[in-house]
């Protein structure tokens, strides 16, 4: 047992928090008032090496491991979960899955760009009556000989209008159930896919989300990933890796917060003392810290357990759900603790408030979690 | 053109500094350290120069123990080429000068550049002595420094504007807030590279201090900042005659 970081995990997290610290900070509230996509931010992220972390140096990513990540993804998510959204889908759904299951061929042609973040990437799964259920699959991916036939509609695509790159899952064998889902890279550029208004979301306001319209889309037999067939798994692997990504983003919120909570009630006075003074309130700030401490320990054993080899959905899962339930609960009280002040948009909590109901729902609502975690509890498979 | 850069590891400028009992100490404990603010900005403008092609080399040098070793791989993953560690305790300036010239004497450099003070004990000495040692011109308060045909061009602050100067080589400047803007934050590819890089100790020189802390005394707390709204002028002229008593 260490629990011990190394010395490049260290220089990783202190990388991500002066960068967060010193420049996402700059035009967060704005960027959140006017749903404006951080487009300066992605590109000095990706410079750095943080869009394709854990991409091997071989396809151009930056080899780092999965602790590194969730270390990474807390710090810019204490300042700006939407910037921190848009690097999780590329990590953690897309290059992942690319890397993990692609050909030598897809890898090359498609993961490279990725991973260096010159181009960005989206994961495209849900559908307007597929989320929770991701098998009822209604987009459809007709084998015509030496290609698929694309057609259909997915909904609330985080980088869904910037990617360059879709990951789409498709029904090709309707009969087969889930075991008849494919996965396809697909260009953004092919003809026939068009790409709905941007979504004007509670929160995370400033990563770019849309509904995608495939009609009559060809793309060609060479981009399936996997086997026929492959597409359902493919994604429920890949979405096991991505929660952890998204339960680090979730304790980034809630260590944030509470950060913010703490240095706030060392400063404001009511009745004649800092209202820390009120154990009310230092009480309330002690819950928080345990609940941002176990949050974040859970994160790091699903991240230990994935960078030795070894099973992590059971983690991840648990990582996702009490992550999330934290960063709601400690956003929420960071606003009780800043009073009117946590009400308006200069204190920044109550915009990590908004932006942690998010991480309740996507990649797996926290109802989902429980199912994955009581199953495995109760060997339910 | 090859550059030494000096950088000293110090508590980072949020820690709340406690003293150890007798307050002629400060208690290290839990701190986190960092470089040196000032001596990051002189690295990070010569790593623009680097990247700009007009030096060829650079050398992150600092007395300090193997503790130091994290803050010496950031400055390596930032981009300096190599690092020399002079392993010693520095217990003053002119020790920490006399470290720094025992190791400089071996090296081959056109400039070394110093920050115009630490973070931690603001002597604003270590550079001036350094020069002195070495027997080479020094130039203080830069606040810029281009590079053109091998030399430098050197912008230093007087009072009320600035001055342009040039020096002959090997040199050592000392350079303040301005000399870069924003510190460079080492990318993922710069951390992975670090791990490669040279870092070579050398021994230092042990020396007694020549300075003697009698006592730390912490700063009185700032009192509360009042805010007055800016349609009440009254009330501000009230405050400033009764309270701040300055008219
Ligand atoms: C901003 C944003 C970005 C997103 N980004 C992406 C993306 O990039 N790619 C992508 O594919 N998707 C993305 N999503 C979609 C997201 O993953 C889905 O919204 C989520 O999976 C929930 O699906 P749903 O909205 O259809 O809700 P539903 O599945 O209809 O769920 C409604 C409610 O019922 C509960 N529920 C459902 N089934 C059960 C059950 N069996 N037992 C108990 N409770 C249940 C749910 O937990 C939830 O509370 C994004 C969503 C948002 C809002």
């Amino acid at each position: 047992m260490n629990f011990e970081f190394t010395g490049e995990q260290l220089m990783i997290q202190q990388a991500a928090r002066d960068y967060a610290q010193r420049e996402l900070i700059q035009d967060v509230i704005e960027r959140d008032t006017h749903s404006i996509y951080p487009e300066r931010h992605v590109k000095a992220l990706a410079e750095l090496g943080f869009m394709g972390m854990m991409v091997s140096p071989e396809y151009d990513g930056s080899g780092m491991d999965t602790v590194s990540y969730v270390l990474a993804m807390e710090e810019l998510s204490k300042v700006d979960a939407s910037t921190s959204v848009i690097m999780s889908v590329n990590n953690s759904l897309v290059c992942y899955g690319i890397e993990e299951f692609g050909t030598a061929e897809q890898k090359e042609k498609y993961l490279r760009p990725l991973a260096r973040g010159e181009k960005m990437g989206a994961f495209l799964l849900s559908e307007p009556e597929a989320g929770s259920d991701a098998t009822s699959q209604k987009t459809t991916a007709e084998d015509k000989g030496d290609y698929y036939l694309l057609n259909g509609t997915k909904n609330w695509i985080t980088n869904g209008n910037t990617a360059k790159t879709y990951l789409v899952i498709a029904q090709t064998h309707p009969e087969k159930g889930h075991r008849g889902i494919n996965v396809l890279l697909v260009d953004r550029n092919s003809p026939g896919i068009s790409v709905g208004p941007h979504e004007d979301k509670m929160g995370m306001r400033s990563s770019d989300t849309h509904s995608v319209m495939f009609t009559d889309v060809i793309v060609p037999k060479e981009n399936r990933i996997g086997e026929d067939g492959f597409g359902f798994k493919f994604a429920m692997k890949t979405l096991e890796g991505g929660r952890i990504g998204i339960a680090a983003q979730a304790l980034g919120l809630a260590s944030g917060a509470l950060e913010r909570s703490v240095k706030y009630a060392l400063e404001r006075k009511t009745f004649g003392k800092e209202i820390a003074k009120h154990q009310a309130i230092a009480f309330k700030l002690a819950e928080m810290a345990v609940k941002v401490e176990n949050a974040r320990h859970l994160c790091l054993k699903a991240a230990w357990l994935k960078d030795q080899g070894k099973p992590y959905g059971y983690a991840s899962a648990m990582a996702k759900y009490y992550a999330a339930e934290t960063a709601m609960e400690v956003t929420t009280q960071a606003v009780q603790i800043h009073g009117g002040y946590g009400y308006v948009k200069e204190y920044h909590v109550e915009r990590m408030m908004r932006d942690a109901k998010l991480t309740q729902i996507y990649e797996g609502t926290s109802e989902i979690q429980q199912i994955v975690i009581s199953r495995e509890l109760l060997h339910l498979h | 053109m090859n550059i030494i850069v000096c950088i000293s590891n110090v508590p980072d400028t949020t820690t709340r500094i406690k003293y150890k009992p007798g307050n002629k100490d400060v208690d290290y404990t839990g701190v986190q350290w960092i470089i040196n603010p000032w001596d990051e900005l002189a690295l990070t403008r010569a790593i623009e120069l680097k990247e700009a092609g007009t030096v060829k080399k650079i050398t992150v040098i600092t007395v300090a123990k193997a503790d130091a070793e994290p803050t010496i791989r950031k400055a390596l993953a930032s981009g300096a080429d190599e690092a020399i560690r002079v392993d010693a305790s520095p217990v003053d300036a002119w020790n920490t000068a006399l470290n720094l010239a025992e190791a400089l004497k071996n090296e081959q450099f056109d400039l070394v550049i110093c920050g115009v003070e630490s973070s931690d004990y603001n002597n604003w000495s270590v550079g001036g002595m350094l020069a002195e040692m070495l027997r080479i011109p020094s130039v203080s308060a830069v606040t810029s420094l281009q590079i053109e045909n091998s030399k430098p061009i050197i912008t230093r602050e007087v009072d009320g504007g600035r001055q342009q100067v040039s020096i002959k080589l090997p040199g050592l400047l000392i350079v303040q807030k301005g000399i870069a803007i924003v510190p460079r934050i080492p990318s993922m590819r710069g951390i992975m590279s670090a791990r490669t890089k040279p870092l070579k100790v050398v021994t230092g020189v042990s020396g007694e201090s020549l300075i003697e802390i009698v006592d730390y005394e912490a700063p009185p707390q700032k009192s509360s900042c009042k805010i007055i709204d800016s349609e009440n002028l009254e009330m501000l002229a009230e405050l400033l005659h009764t309270e701040a008593r300055v008219i």
